[in-house]
């Protein structure tokens, strides 16, 4: 083993694998404490006032915005998401060419940009279906953008349901439906919730698809009006320019957001490889 | 199997409208675009939109080769930077990170994923920004501040896709080059790395489909000017860039023109979609 770490070229390959690591690393942390060092002095009480001016620039609007659309879209998108994956997993012929279209659009939706989403959510809900910018056309572009992740992680979790659990209720008398939501839906519904915890921080971090369609008007807004979530609230404070001070102290409560849906995807995986 | 419950044969059919709107989606999303598009680019001129060197909607003229050059300099630039990180990175978490310092290294990667891109617009702004300003001089936005910036971004990508190829190598591929006397780095970077090929080059692949449908970290750190990039410190616009500056105050053939740019956008990310998923077929076979 020693004589093998004299040969020099190894030497600076395994040097360069373990810098490469370390830039990686590297790359989050100074994101991260970058983002904590100036955005933590910047967090002040006014930031979180009802009601948004253009002296306080508050956030909480933006944030119960977020919530909102978050909230909204999670229920359009995971109901057609997991029935699609439903199907996928349970009902399609095998080897049908439905399903290989289904695949492949998926795997197109899913590298459509956003800004692309953007626009055609601005031409299909504000335009032709009248929405005006709104939150709901906000929510309608991003149950789009989202849906393949819900799709693709719930099917991933119902392929990953042992078949012998199906055979059982199928033994006992059940029909495919009830096996369905008895048997095969509880088994994935970690592996669901980890997608739907991914589908969140798309969700969260979004803003080139909501500019368009859900705009950027500061207040708290419902269904129907205008409003910005905080990822669009910091872009707009951003390149407005006068709010910087402010827009610091958004990055932190993003981040925030971002990292404590990390976490609680990753516990929602770990219980679905801990049974 | 003959199923006579009525509930059954619905939700089947349920299931099976579901599972089309995927279908629908990507339908309408070519539709639509297209339907504005099109007409913008005809009349302008195909020619004159794709290789047209002056964009400058006041005066009528369309031409979007600065955005195309200016998305494909970038993308580059970030690839050039985020490749050999990325791969040796994902290198390292498949064969030479110890097990313990993995299960910490694995969050960082899924964290990076996770990092809104406009944090990270955030973060070029203010930080490489002036980095690149004093280094290099200038307004410290273009090219080179673009390309660092997203390179970082596509690293997850990356390391996540190309990690998974070189778990999938066969672990006997190491240890027969092990037998032949090579060292453990060069067993791995003769024998797995070139065996992973293709699952390695799928998610290069990716993190380009990525760097190149990117917008809000680019428009804030690229510069945004609607011209020929000259040197790598000049500003760029790119693709993406030119639809979210300028959309909010287009109308008639400005705003066509726009929704060109989107078409061709798409052209790009499809055409980069087409290879990735004849890749990952190699990959499998």
């Amino acid at each position: 083993m020693k004589k093998t770490n004299r040969h020099l070229g190894s030497r600076v390959l395994r040097w360069l694998t373990w810098l490469s690591a370390g830039l990686t690393a590297l790359t989050l942390l100074a994101v991260l404490a970058y983002a904590l060092v100036r955005g933590l002095p910047n967090l002040r009480p006014s930031l979180f006032a009802w009601h948004y001016t253009s002296k306080n620039a508050s956030m909480l609007p933006a944030l119960i915005n977020t919530v909102t659309v978050t909230l909204c879209t999670l229920l359009l998108a995971v109901p057609l998401g997991v029935s699609g994956a439903i199907w996928l997993s349970e009902y399609a012929p095998r080897g049908s060419r439905l399903v290989a279209l289904v695949r492949l659009t998926a795997e197109t939706l899913a590298g459509v940009p956003s800004i692309v989403y953007g626009l055609f959510g601005f031409l299909l809900f504000n335009v032709t279906l009248h929405l005006s910018y709104s939150l709901l056309s906000g929510v309608l572009t991003l149950t789009i953008m989202v849906l393949p992740t819900v799709l693709r992680t719930a099917e991933e979790a119902m392929l990953a349901v042992p078949d012998l659990w199906r055979e059982g209720s199928f033994g006992l008398g059940a029909g495919r439906l009830r096996t369905v939501l008895r048997i095969v839906l509880p088994a994935a519904a970690p592996g669901i919730l980890s997608g739907v915890v991914l589908a969140i921080g798309r969700i969260v971090g979004e803003t080139a698809a909501l500019i368009f369609t859900a705009g950027t008007a500061a207040g708290v807004a419902s269904l129907l009006t205008s409003g910005r979530t905080l990822s669009v609230h910091m872009y707009a404070l951003l390149s407005e320019g006068m709010y910087m001070d402010q827009a610091n102290a958004v990055a932190p409560v993003l981040l925030a957001l971002v990292i404590g849906l990390n976490a609680l995807s990753r516990r929602a995986e770990g219980r679905l490889k801990n049974r | 199997m003959k199923k006579g419950r009525l509930s059954e044969r619905a939700m089947r059919v349920v299931f099976t409208a579901a599972a089309c709107v995927c279908i629908l989606a990507v339908a309408l999303i070519c539709l639509f675009l297209l339907l504005q598009g099109i007409p913008a680019i005809g009349e302008i001129g195909v020619g004159r939109f794709l290789f047209g060197m002056t964009w400058k909607p006041l005066e009528n003229k369309f031409g979007i080769l600065p955005m195309i050059v200016g998305s494909l300099y970038v993308t580059v630039g970030a690839a050039l930077i985020g490749v050999p990180v990325g791969v040796l990175c994902a290198v390292f978490l498949a064969r030479f990170c110890p097990e313990r310092l993995h299960r910490r290294f694995k969050p960082v990667v899924e964290l990076l994923a996770g990092v809104p891109s406009i944090v990270y617009g955030f973060f070029g702004l203010t930080v490489l920004v002036p980095l690149c300003r004093s280094l290099f001089g200038g307004s410290g936005k273009g090219v080179l501040t673009a390309s660092v910036l997203l390179g970082m971004m596509i690293l997850p990508t990356v390391i996540t896709v190309a990690e998974s190829a070189l778990r999938a190598v066969p672990e006997t591929y190491y240890e027969g080059a092990l037998a032949l006397g090579a060292t453990p780095e060069r067993a791995v970077f003769t024998t797995e790395l070139p065996a992973a090929r293709s699952g390695v080059t799928a998610g290069i692949i990716l993190g380009v489909g990525r760097a190149i449908g990117e917008t809000m970290a680019v428009v804030m750190v690229a510069g945004n000017q609607p011209i020929m990039p000259d040197s790598v410190l000049s500003g760029v616009r790119t693709l993406t860039a030119n639809i979210v500056t300028e959309m909010g105050y287009a109308a008639d053939l400005h705003r066509g023109a726009l929704f060109g740019t989107a078409v061709v956008l798409l052209a790009f990310v499809l055409l980069i979609n087409l290879c990735f998923r004849l890749l990952k077929r190699e990959a499998r076979t």
